[in-house]
């Protein structure tokens, strides 16, 4: 059956980006804040529209509307909507504010919306491109400075290679399961006769193409220098929607259609979560700029969240979307300090030039404090719980050595977030940042109240977790 | 609901908090919003003082279990709620801090002149944290609040202390973290395994012989950082010297004591059988403690560094009396740790009055103090015989105690614990000689005003609480007498099961 109203959320949206884009063609005067405020707009509709939508299968069994895909959904709308708040007034700044920039946002939010309701292997990979051509345009936005062409250009090269493995593995999965539909290819999984080598490489190629969405080691590498190069709201956005909907992605189809190969796949993501811990905790302990720092920091928390998923119970699997829910609220308030990183005009990446800022700008520096002391996981701060979940549910299956090696990297992770605070509070400044933008400050009240006040209710966001897995188990 | 009639221990916990709120709101010229958010923060702990003596005085002694209890629902589906209540151990251990909050604000007035609103919004969040640890009466809660402790101590250290501050706070930091993170797992271990996260729950859930062994390290690793043990001492002496003087009472006064609070409240009664086979090496690393921290505490030439030492090998001794397992043992390692709390706070503050005038805490520096400042150098002595365990100090009766205790278990421990005694003697009179009496040679020395009236009130309830201790120590012991009779027959009854089954 068709029943598109299911997917009225993507409709809408996907209608509004094409109208967005012709009323800012038409104008001739620059359309890039109504424009912006438009898509804010649709966002928010569609936030809305995604809380209504029923459960249920639409076009011939492609799109699934269930509550793990609307979880993920709403976590995604929430960061593109601050993604594009951030990079309104960062642009016009840096004197690279087009009109495209909202509605590629936009286009990049419906691909991923798409990803996450995927039920078909051909639906999941029209998602994952719409999101990615987007990010290759906007991670080269500001197409006059070298370092962000190559970050756009390193993303596509890399990309385009992930793309590729992935419909490899797709095809492989088809050819040998005999089908790209997820029910299909669970239930040839669980047939009788064990599973063919076919599937179990094809598997494992859509994992690859999927862990380098998610930057986990080894498929990390583009990570640093595109985080490093694209303009810095541009990291912000790479940093929370795409990764929240590339972990959710990669949940749904290991839980789904893979469910039965558990005990293959567990193996690689252990690897990969232990990789992504020890290389996102190490890697950045030196590095002098602070986007390359949130890049490994990226990667470390990739790997907390992947251990979840290794750990593959319910129990994991709410830890995983609990974390990503977390982390992509903390990421915000960190990237709101990062775009408000401006002296006379200049943006300044570097991690000195906080120096100070805890008497030139006391709220944003309290604020910053509050992220980097929750990314180091310390309560009651909400990083804290993020890390609980996970390391509950690894404790519980027994898995020592990813439980023991992530509290001790996280022990290594705090001494660079300590490293911020300490530059921030205890060195001496360099001259007052400019002022930041409202939105700016919007952005990091918001983040900081979530961060300071989550412990004294986290029983509705742990139950909306919970009711996502169980949509994906039932 | 409880005896108070209202939520005491929840308002104790959070009033803090309130405060910090209004130092926020404060508006101002800089000289206005140091002088209000000074005001603020006194009236703050004040009052929380005075409410924590409601505590003390609605307390019933006779009750071994937990009073004041509190339950509220936090996330009903994996067993972990809001609980807290006090019980005879944990009672006096939060009028503790609820003490030390305000004296360590009024020790702050003059000597913080630089970001006074940031330094007293730590310190009253420090107070919500140290309240809430002794209160908590869940794992998590515990947890969170044990942790918690970090962050405003990591600023106070890093951001109002001395030359080697980063490192100071760096070192404290990691240190303490790495502990913790490691007790986090088993505490996850426990709270899956008992479905619940709750003290009580736990208790009625004996935990595995086999992973006792493993628990017990894990929650060693935290709390032996936080006493702290030898060997994981070595962050205190570097965090006391870079700390400013308030900072040093509170972390020597409370959080020192928060490690011998864990092993109290949750290694000997959640692991019984790991206690009592680790115990000897408990003994021989508190007993190591003593004695060495002891001989290094001579050979320093600053006095807040041989304080520090001398607080390590003190903590030893309450180790000690911890792995006794007998009702003069834990009575004394209590009664060391309340009177080390309040002793080793006021020699932090006494070395903290000579700093603010001359600014060095260099022993050689000074020397005939007593003829210039008469009225310092007796407080300075009374401090000094209660940290030598004069009797009639509060110093006396702890140690006395955890020795007879040690007795008991093992001549040998307890003749290391007295060696402790006649060690601490030495260095401290020998400080105090060096410091206090001698020739008036150094100009600086000359030109030393005496106790102001501010420094006067803040010895003042400190001095009392030393000669009471010493005096009339019974008034402090019989609080805690029934929780800690009840905990050494649980744990008797604990290690009794096994052997029965083993005949």
């Amino acid at each position: 059956m068709m029943n598109w109203t299911l997917a009225l959320p993507e409709t809408l949206l996907a209608v509004a980006a094409l109208v967005l884009l012709l009323v800012g063609v038409i104008p001739k005067r620059d359309m890039t804040f109504p424009i912006t405020m438009g898509t804010l707009g649709a966002l928010l509709i569609g936030a809305v529209l995604v809380l209504g939508t029923p459960d249920g299968q639409a076009f011939h069994g492609q799109f699934v509307s269930d509550a793990f895909a609307r979880f993920a959904k709403i976590l995604i709308l929430l960061g593109a909507a601050t993604g594009l708040l951030l990079a309104l007034d960062w642009n016009e700044k840096q004197g690279i504010a087009r009109f495209e920039f909202p509605v590629l946002v936009l286009l990049s939010t419906i691909g991923m919306m798409v990803m996450v309701s995927a039920s078909d292997l051909i639906t999941l990979y029209m998602g994952l491109e719409l999101l990615s051509l987007s990010l290759y345009v906007i991670a080269a936005f500001d197409r006059d400075n070298a370092r962000s062409a190559e970050a756009g250009l390193k993303y596509f090269v890399l990309g385009a290679l992930a793309s590729g493995l992935y419909l490899y593995g797709a095809s492989l999965t088809y050819g040998f399961a005999g089908s790209t539909n997820f029910s299909a290819i669970s239930t040839a999984v669980a047939g009788e006769g064990g599973v063919s080598l076919g599937v179990m490489v094809g598997m494992t190629f859509v994992i690859a193409a999927l862990a380098f969405k998610i930057s986990a080691v080894p498929f990390h590498m583009w990570t640093p220098d595109v985080y490093e190069g694209a303009p810095t709201p541009v990291t912000a956005f790479f940093a929370s929607a795409p990764k929240v909907a590339a972990v959710a992605l990669l949940v749904r189809v290991l839980a789904d259609p893979f469910a039965d190969l558990a005990e293959q796949w567990q193996g690689v993501i252990w690897l990969a979560s232990l990789g992504s811990m020890l290389l996102g905790s190490f890697a950045a302990i030196r590095q002098p700029n602070i986007k390359r720092l949130m890049a490994y920091s990226s990667i470390g928390h990739v790997g907390y969240a992947l251990m979840g998923l290794a750990v593959a119970t319910d129990t994991g699997l709410r830890g995983v979307m609990l974390y990503m829910a977390i982390y992509i609220v903390m990421n915000a308030g960190v990237f709101a300090v990062l775009v408000a990183m401006r002296r006379q005009g200049r943006s300044l990446e570097r991690i000195e030039d906080l120096a100070g800022l805890g008497r030139t700008d006391p709220a944003m520096a309290l604020a910053m404090a509050v992220f980097m002391f929750s990314m180091a996981g310390i309560p009651p701060l909400a990083g804290f719980f993020s890390k609980l979940y996970v390391f509950l549910a690894a404790v519980q299956e027994g898995y020592w050595v990813l439980a023991t090696v992530g509290v001790l990297t996280s022990v290594v992770g705090a001494y660079y977030y300590l490293r911020i605070i300490k530059i921030m509070y205890f060195d001496a400044a360099d001259g007052a940042l400019d002022p930041r933008s409202s939105a700016v400050s919007f952005v990091l009240a918001g983040a900081g109240l979530f961060n300071v006040l989550f412990f004294l209710f986290p029983a509705p966001i742990v139950a909306a977790a919970a009711a996502a897995v169980a949509a994906l188990a039932g | 609901m409880n005896a108070a009639g209202f939520p005491l221990l929840s308002l104790l916990t959070f009033l803090p908090l309130a405060g910090v709120v209004a130092i926020l709101a404060i508006r101002g010229d800089e000289a206005t919003v140091a002088s209000n958010a000074r005001w603020t923060a006194l009236w703050t702990s004040l009052i929380v003082f005075v409410l924590s003596l409601i505590l003390w005085a609605r307390f019933d002694p006779r009750v071994a279990d937990a009073q004041f209890v509190e339950q509220a629902n936090w996330l009903p589906e994996f067993g972990v709620n809001y609980h807290m209540g006090v019980d005879g151990i944990s009672m006096l251990f939060v009028l503790l801090s609820t003490l030390l909050t305000p004296i360590c604000i009024l020790a702050s007035w003059e000597a913080v002149q630089n970001r006074v609103r940031e330094y007293m919004i730590a310190f009253l969040v420090l107070e919500t944290m140290m309240v809430g640890m002794f209160c908590a009466l869940d794992l998590i809660i515990f947890y969170v609040f044990f942790e918690g402790v970090l962050i405003p101590m990591f600023l106070i250290i890093g951001v109002w202390g001395g030359q080697r501050r980063v490192y100071a706070a760096f070192k404290f930091f990691l240190y303490t973290l790495l502990g913790s993170v490691l007790m986090l797992l088993a505490i996850l271990a426990l709270w899956y395994r008992a479905g619940t996260t709750d003290i009580a729950g736990l208790m009625d859930n004996p935990v595995p012989i086999s992973w006792q062994y493993w628990m017990f390290l894990a929650f060693f690793a935290s709390f032996a950082v936080k006493v702290p043990m030898w060997p994981v001492h070595t962050w205190l002496p570097d965090a006391h010297v870079e700390a400013p003087t308030a900072g040093s009472v509170i972390l020597a006064g409370v959080l020192l004591k928060m490690g011998g609070y864990g092993f109290l409240r949750f290694s000997i009664p959640l692991f019984p059988d790991a206690a009592a086979y680790f115990a000897p090496l408990m003994f021989a690393l508190s007993v190591i403690a003593v004695i060495y921290t002891s001989c290094v505490a001579f050979a320093q030439d600053d006095m807040k560094k041989l304080i520090a030492y001398s607080s390590v090998a003190h903590m030893g001794i309450v180790t000690i009396g911890l792995f006794t397992f007998n009702q003069q043992g834990i009575s004394g390692a209590i009664f060391q740790m309340l009177s080390h709390g309040i002793v080793s706070g006021a020699l932090f503050l006494c070395v903290g009055v000579l700093y603010d005038r001359v600014h060095s805490r260099e022993i050689a520096r000074y020397g005939g103090v007593a003829k210039i400042m008469p009225a310092y150098a007796l407080v300075f002595m009374l401090f000094t015989m209660a940290s030598v365990a004069l009797p009639g100090t509060a110093g006396f009766p702890g140690e006395f105690l955890v020795i007879t205790g040690a007795w008991k278990s093992s001549g040998w421990v307890a003749l290391g614990a007295a060696m402790g005694m006649i060690l601490g003697a030495g260095y401290m009179l020998w400080l105090y000689r060096r410091v206090i009496f001698s020739k008036v040679t150094k100009a600086e020395v000359r030109g030393l005003l005496d106790l102001s009236p501010r420094e006067l009130a803040i010895f003042a309830p400190l001095i009392l609480l030393t000669l009471w201790m010493g005096l009339y120590p019974s008034s402090f012991t019989h609080v805690w007498e029934a929780s800690v009779a009840a905990l050494v027959e649980r744990h008797e009854a604990a290690l009794a099961i096994p052997r029965m089954a083993g005949l």
